[in-house]
């Protein structure tokens, strides 16, 4: 099925993100952070994209760890890399914007200290699959399921320990403040959830094919 | 050493209002906006390329295997 409809979802993955930047540029400037705020179209779909990736992983490695399905790991390595990517790019953004908004690179405050602390895990969860050896791959999915867990305290901790980042309340109260930006943010968010399954898809075919190739050795040797 | 605590010396105490016409912009904005989302398009570009490339890889070791397995028949 996801053969089927692969490259139709893919061209409009790729018209919607050809669109984002245009009506970016064209939406108003928020009233304080003018110019710089609209990092935070992409900013904030990619944590979204990384929550949902982060959602499959723990899915998966929980039917992984309980019921040895192969496929579950498939998902569980594929959107483990996703996790780290969109993380790569959270952070990043994020410290683009810290520099204008906050006047520094860095800051140690609880919601992007957390960001780093999962993102760490899953690169840890990576890093136990490539080096661990043989039975890594349940060491990796019980990571999976603790690094899926600790998402939610990483989504409320702007609201748990009042810091300079701002709380969940900007993105639930956007629609009445600031309509225009509401669309078009959640227009991203669409955007970046379509390239998840794509991405997702095509991680997990290449380890589909990792696990025939290793039955063709098997085969091979017998 | 002296040039910057005469600098502090001269700071008003309090907050007092900009003088009209002399607001700047401190750190310019557009460069980080647009380096946000260009380093967005060179690390899926970059991601899109690591997979592709080792999907060859698998590909291609594959093909080998089935050669092989094929020449020893």
């Amino acid at each position: 099925m996801m053969k089927k409809i692969f490259v139709p979802l893919a061209l409009v993955t790729a018209a919607m993100f050809a669109y984002a930047p245009y009506a970016i540029n064209n939406v108003a400037y928020q009233s304080t952070m003018l110019l710089v705020q609209k990092i935070f179209y992409f900013h904030f779909a990619t944590w979204m994209a990384m929550t949902a990736a982060i959602a499959v992983c723990g899915i998966a490695s929980v039917i992984y760890l309980f019921k040895g399905s192969r496929a579950a790991d498939w998902y569980g390595v594929a959107s483990a890399e996703l996790i780290v990517v969109f993380g790569l790019f959270g952070l990043f953004s994020g410290s683009l914007w810290g520099r204008k908004a906050w006047g520094v690179w860095w800051q140690w405050d609880a919601r992007v200290t957390m960001a780093t602390m999962i993102v760490l895990v899953f690169l840890g969860y990576i890093m136990v699959r490539k080096y661990g050896g043989p039975g890594s791959e349940k060491l990796a999915a019980a990571m999976g399921i603790f690094g899926a867990a600790t998402s939610p305290f990483v989504y409320k901790s702007v609201d748990w320990w009042r810091t300079i980042h701002p709380q969940t309340s900007v993105v639930k109260e956007l629609g009445t403040t600031f309509p225009e930006a509401a669309r078009l943010v959640w227009f991203c968010v669409a955007a970046f959830l379509l390239l998840t399954v794509l991405l997702l898809a095509a991680r997990v075919r290449l380890e589909a094919m990792r696990s025939k190739l290793d039955d063709m050795y098997l085969a091979a040797e017998d | 050493m002296n040039f910057f605590v005469a600098i502090q010396q001269q700071a008003p105490e309090g907050f007092v209002p900009v003088a009209p016409g002399t607001l700047v912009e401190q750190i310019p904005a557009a460069p980080l906006v647009m380096a946000s989302y260009a380093f967005f398009l060179l690390l899926m570009l970059f991601y899109l390329w690591t997979i592709w490339r080792r999907i060859g890889k698998v590909e291609g070791e594959m093909q080998a295997l089935e050669r092989r397995k094929s020449g020893s028949k």
